[in-house]
Parts: structure tokens; C-alpha cells; sequence
């Protein structure tokens, strides 16, 4: 047998790409692409931690942003001349992702009670309450100017500096220990109860699973990704403003999962990286193409929000479950058309089994 | 001691009022059923014991113990196993998901595994669907499937909630039969049905709910032989 099994190949491939991605920089030395790598790098982490709420547990969350604002706002707060406080980023990334964890719960807590829509709308006003309390909290936080000249990270001594390689690698390990707590976490009791919540509520009450427990850890762990990215994030710019954590960034990271394919870990990544790529990289690259060639009333970076649309148009119609499904949601999308009549047939085949 | 002792509960939805003064009581080893017409306030009653809904007056006592406040997790940790009014299988996973989870308060990977040895030798049918996502079962299956899973917490006390209902008349007779042999094996059962026929021909007692109250109570055999049960439930008398 020459042939390589589909779990072999699986692994050779993961290897090769964990070589490339570790060596990208030293093949690359355009630093924007690193530093648009970086930036890819933090969204992903915010994609793997809504695939928990939204994907694992089914919780419909429109304001995962606020999020991301708690875990860079953390950070600024912490270790800048803000309030005079240096805490290490090393350190910061684990405070940040415990604090995210804490609002995640005070936030989910209310939340308890409602699906679907509701859950969805209530979720949403959190995502606008948090950047607003920022945003007012001028004594604090500045208000609308943000605060600025954010600690520089440093490993063994040597700062990290304005190049964006060392972020780069500090997210390619964040991310790595994303998915290994993201795969964990599915496989786990919690990971079931969640998939049985995001099923059938109620019906998941009956097994015995503590559903406000469950849902709670969900948002949790959920928000404790995107702390891990606000500090990065904040780092890496040196600055936090509330203008960076509007609605359109927790629309972005969802319509993430919905390329990708909600509950799927690589889907996920491989729907983040898209629309990063798309977002921060092909559309501003073609405008800066068509400015070279002479027409300079052009610019592709408006036209954003309509390719968007246009993606997560398109991915509804003609592939719902996203590029990369989960099991479970192909199942959702496709055999639930096929279900009654298949049913019914297998009731008479069974009675007519039973009279004979 | 009663396994489970209901006692004098009231329950409302809002300003609906649901239940007023249930009391009913099923010893270790019974099958006991509750009949009633729609809306009587049967699911109710199940629901209140299981700790999905929460009574506002009286005690529910199980095993001896109050678990009036315990949360419906604990419920099931405790020993009861509930199968929910219209099945609630979870569609897209398989029989065999579904049967993992309904063993989810549980830890012993060798006990599960012998029990679910168990239930499919109860449900033959099962086994032949294990890897089919339930979705795609018959109601009858899928009614089967959702008595299996509540028996994969291996309850003390196993409530079914209408077992019966939109079943052909032959799968009825396989799913009554099956509620005897589990009763048979061990298991205490709180029947609910709208067939009250079916129900008081397996059960030794009976308690009869109508809008909220339980208005009889007897052996199965003089709730059977009642006028006013015969009347009004088995489809006796003059109509």
C-alpha cells in the first residue's frame, strides 16, 4: 500500500503549511504583507472564539465586538502612560482574556432566557453600549481620541518595535492554542452539551444538561478569545479608539463563520482569512493598481461592504453551509429537504413489516 | 416510601393558571398513568416534577428527598428519566448521538456502554438505525428513540409523555408492549396518555386530571370499569 491514508495526508499537509507560515517572513520581506498578515492573524483569533458562541452553542451573538474593544481597551488601560500602570503584555494577554471571560459572563448572564431573534437584538445593544461607554468615559479613556503610545511588547529584553513580524508570530502561537482549545473543547461533555443546546434547548434540559452552566462557558470562553486579540490588536496599532469596534466588526467576524462554515474550525479560518485577505489586501492593492495606471478617481476599498453582500448573497444560495461545513450544518442545509417524504416512507415500509 | 410523592401543587404559565392541588403518588416498581383530555394539565404535572416548570404551592418529594427547588439537571442526576411531549430527538444527529446524550449525567464509560447494549436489545429497531441521523426515522422510531434516550440516564422513574400519540394502531400496541417490558426490567413508569384505554389495560393505578385538578383516582382495573371514566375517556356509554 503506497497510497497515504486521508489522516496522513491531513497531517503532512498541516506540516507543510505550519513550515511555510513559520517561514513566511524570512521568504517575504515586503512588511506589508506581514503587517496584513498580523492583522488577518487577529481576526482569526476573533473568528475562533464566535464559532464557540455562535457555532458550538448556537448562540446568536450580534456584538462580539464589544469584545474585542473590553480585551485592546484592557490593554491600554494597563500598559501605557494612562494611568502610569506597565503591566507586561506577556502577562496582559492572560489578564485581558480573563477580564473579556468576566464580561462575557456579566453580559451573557441577562441573556439566559432568549433565543434566536431576541438573543440576537439584546446581544446587538451590548455591541453598541460597550464602544459608547468607552467613547464617554472621557476621564478614563479619552473619549473619541482614544488613547495612544500603547507599551511596546518585549521578548528577552529587546522590544518588539514598529515591525509587524514579531506580532505576526506572537498571533501564529495564539492562534495554534486557539485551535487546539477550540478542537478540545468540541470533543469534550461541554462541547456535546452544546451541540445538543444548539439543537434543541429544551430537549438538551431533558438529558440533564445544566443549559445556563453551558451557556455561560460559551460566552466565557467565547469572549475570552477575543481578548486574547484586543491586547495583540491594540498592541500591534499602539492605539485604541472607540471607532475600531463598531457593529461592522462583529458583522465581519460572523459573516467569517458564515463563509467559512459556522461550527467548523478550519471553515472558520479558511472564511476569516478571505474576507482579511479581501478586505486589507485585494481591494486596496487593486486601487493602488488602478491609481498606477492612471485612474485615480477609483477606489475599490468603497466597494467593501457591497462585495460583502454580494459574498454572503451568493454563499446562501448556493452554499449555505458554508466553503468548509461542519458536519452537523451540511446535515441542516440539505437533508432537512429530503427529510418528510423519506420519513414517511420508512413509516409505511415499517407497519407494512409489522402487519406481516 | 412512595418513589415519587406529589403534594398538592399548583402551577401557573402567567395568569394561566395550569395546575391546582395535584397531588398523586407512584410506589417503586409501578406503572401508574395520568389521563386527561388536551390541555388538562398532564404535561404540566410532568414537567413540575422533572423542574421545568416551577410549582408555586405544595412539595414534590422523590425518593424521600424534597426537590421542589432542585434544578431540572439535578432531576435527571437524581434518577428521572423524562421523554418530552412530541419526541424532541435531536434531528440531525444519529441514534447513537442521541442516545450518548441522554447518558450525559452519567460517567461510568463501561455502565453506558452495557446500557446501551441494554436499550437496543429493547429496541431492536434501534440497532438497525444506530448510524442514521434520527431525522430521517418514522414517528414511530423516533418515539422509540425518544423513550431509549431518556433510559440511557437509567432512570428510578421513567415518565413517558404520550408515547402513543399520531402512532398507527399496530406501532401503539409495539410501543405499550415495550413500556411493559421496561416496566418489567425494573423501572418504575408515569404514563400520560390521551389513549386511556391503552394506558389504564397496562397500568395498576390511574389518576384522571381535568382542567387542572385530578377529579379520580383508583386501581387501573375500577377507573376502567368507572361510568364516568368509560364516559367521558374510553368512548363508552351512549355515544
Amino acid at each position: 500500500m503506497t497510497a497515504l491514508s486521508g489522516r496522513n495526508r491531513t497531517r503532512i499537509g498541516l506540516a507543510v503549511l505550519g513550515i511555510v507560515l513559520l517561514a513566511f517572513p524570512w521568504l517575504d520581506h515586503n512588511n506589508s504583507h506581514i503587517d496584513f498578515l498580523a492583522n488577518a492573524g487577529a481576526f482569526i483569533l476573533l473568528a475562533l472564539g464566535l464559532n464557540i458562541v455562535v457555532g458550538f452553542a448556537g448562540l446568536l451573538d450580534l456584538g462580539y465586538a464589544a469584545f474585542f474593544a473590553i480585551g485592546s481597551y484592557a490593554y491600554a488601560m494597563l500598559a501605557s502612560q494612562q494611568f502610569g500602570i506597565h503591566i507586561p503584555f506577556w502577562i496582559m494577554l492572560f489578564v485581558a482574556s480573563v477580564i473579556a471571560a468576566i464580561f462575557g459572563i456579566l453580559l451573557g448572564a441577562p441573556t439566559l432566557r432568549l433565543r434566536g431573534d431576541y438573543l440576537a437584538i439584546v446581544t446587538l445593544g451590548f455591541g453598541e453600549i460597550v464602544p459608547q461607554t468607552f467613547l464617554n468615559l472621557t476621564q478614563f479613556t479619552n473619549g473619541p481620541n482614544g488613547i495612544s503610545s500603547l507599551d511596546q511588547p518585549s521578548i528577552f529584553g529587546k522590544s518588539f518595535g514598529f515591525s509587524a513580524t514579531p506580532y505576526y508570530y506572537v498571533l501564529l502561537v495564539l492562534i495554534v492554542l486557539g485551535i487546539l482549545i477550540a478542537v478540545n473543547l468540541q470533543r469534550s461533555r461541554l462541547g456535546r452539551a452544546w451541540m445538543a443546546i444548539r439543537e434543541d434547548e429544551l430537549a438538551a434540559r431533558h438529558m440533564g444538561i445544566n443549559t445556563t452552566a453551558a451557556k455561560l462557558s460559551a460566552f466565557a470562553l467565547g469572549a475570552s478569545f477575543s481578548g486574547l486579540a484586543g491586547v495583540a490588536y491594540a498592541a500591534k496599532l499602539s492605539l485604541v479608539s472607540p471607532d475600531q469596534f463598531q457593529f461592522n466588526v462583529s458583522v465581519l467576524v460572523l459573516s467569517m463563520l458564515v463563509l467559512g462554515g459556522m461550527g467548523n474550525i478550519a471553515g472558520v479560518i479558511v472564511g476569516s482569512f478571505v474576507l482579511s485577505f479581501i478586505n486589507s489586501f485585494l481591494l486596496p492593492q487593486s486601487t493602488n493598481l488602478a491609481h498606477a495606471i492612471g485612474l485615480a478617481n477609483v477606489d475599490f476599498t468603497n466597494y467593501r461592504f457591497m462585495l460583502y453582500g454580494v459574498i454572503l448573497v451568493a454563499m446562501m444560495l448556493f452554499r449555505p453551509e458554508g466553503l468548509i461545513p461542519s458536519r452537523q450544518r451540511k446535515a441542516e442545509f440539505h437533508e432537512a429537504m429530503a427529510d418528510p417524504t423519506l420519513a414517511l416512507q420508512e413509516q409505511s415500509e415499517y407497519e407494512g413489516a409489522a402487519r406481516t | 416510601m412512595a418513589l415519587l410523592e406529589v403534594d398538592g401543587i399548583d402551577a401557573s404559565y402567567g395568569r394561566i393558571r395550569a395546575l391546582q392541588g395535584v397531588s398523586l403518588r407512584v410506589e417503586e416498581g409501578e406503572i401508574v398513568t395520568l389521563i386527561g383530555g388536551n390541555g388538562a394539565g398532564k404535561t404540566t404535572t410532568l414537567r413540575a416534577i422533572s423542574g421545568l416548570v416551577k410549582p408555586t404551592k405544595g412539595a414534590i418529594r422523590f425518593a424521600g428527598d424534597d426537590v421542589l427547588r432542585d434544578t431540572p439537571d439535578r432531576i435527571v442526576r437524581r434518577g428521572v428519566g423524562h421523554s418530552p411531549e412530541g419526541r424532541r430527538v435531536f434531528a440531525r444527529m444519529t441514534v447513537r448521538e442521541n442516545l450518548e446524550l441522554g447518558a450525559y449525567t452519567r460517567t461510568s464509560k463501561a455502565e453506558i456502554a452495557s446500557d446501551f447494549e441494554r436499550v437496543l436489545e429493547i429496541f431492536p429497531r434501534l440497532k438497525e438505525r444506530i448510524a442514521q441521523k434520527s431525522g430521517t426515522l418514522s414517528g414511530g422510531e423516533q418515539q422509540m428513540l425518544a423513550m431509549a434516550r431518556a433510559l440511557m440516564s437509567r432512570p428510578k422513574l421513567l415518565m413517558l409523555d404520550e408515547p402513543s400519540l399520531g402512532l398507527s394502531p399496530i406501532l401503539v400496541q409495539t410501543i405499550f408492549g415495550v413500556i411493559r417490558e421496561i416496566n418489567a426490567r425494573g423501572t418504575t413508569v408515569l404514563l400520560i396518555e390521551q389513549n386511556a384505554r391503552q394506558a389504564l389495560g397496562i397500568a395498576s393505578r390511574g389518576y384522571v386530571l381535568e382542567v387542572g385538578k385530578i377529579v379520580h383516582e383508583d386501581t387501573a382495573a375500577n377507573l376502567m370499569a368507572s361510568e364516568a371514566v368509560r364516559a367521558a375517556y374510553l368512548g363508552g356509554g351512549a355515544a
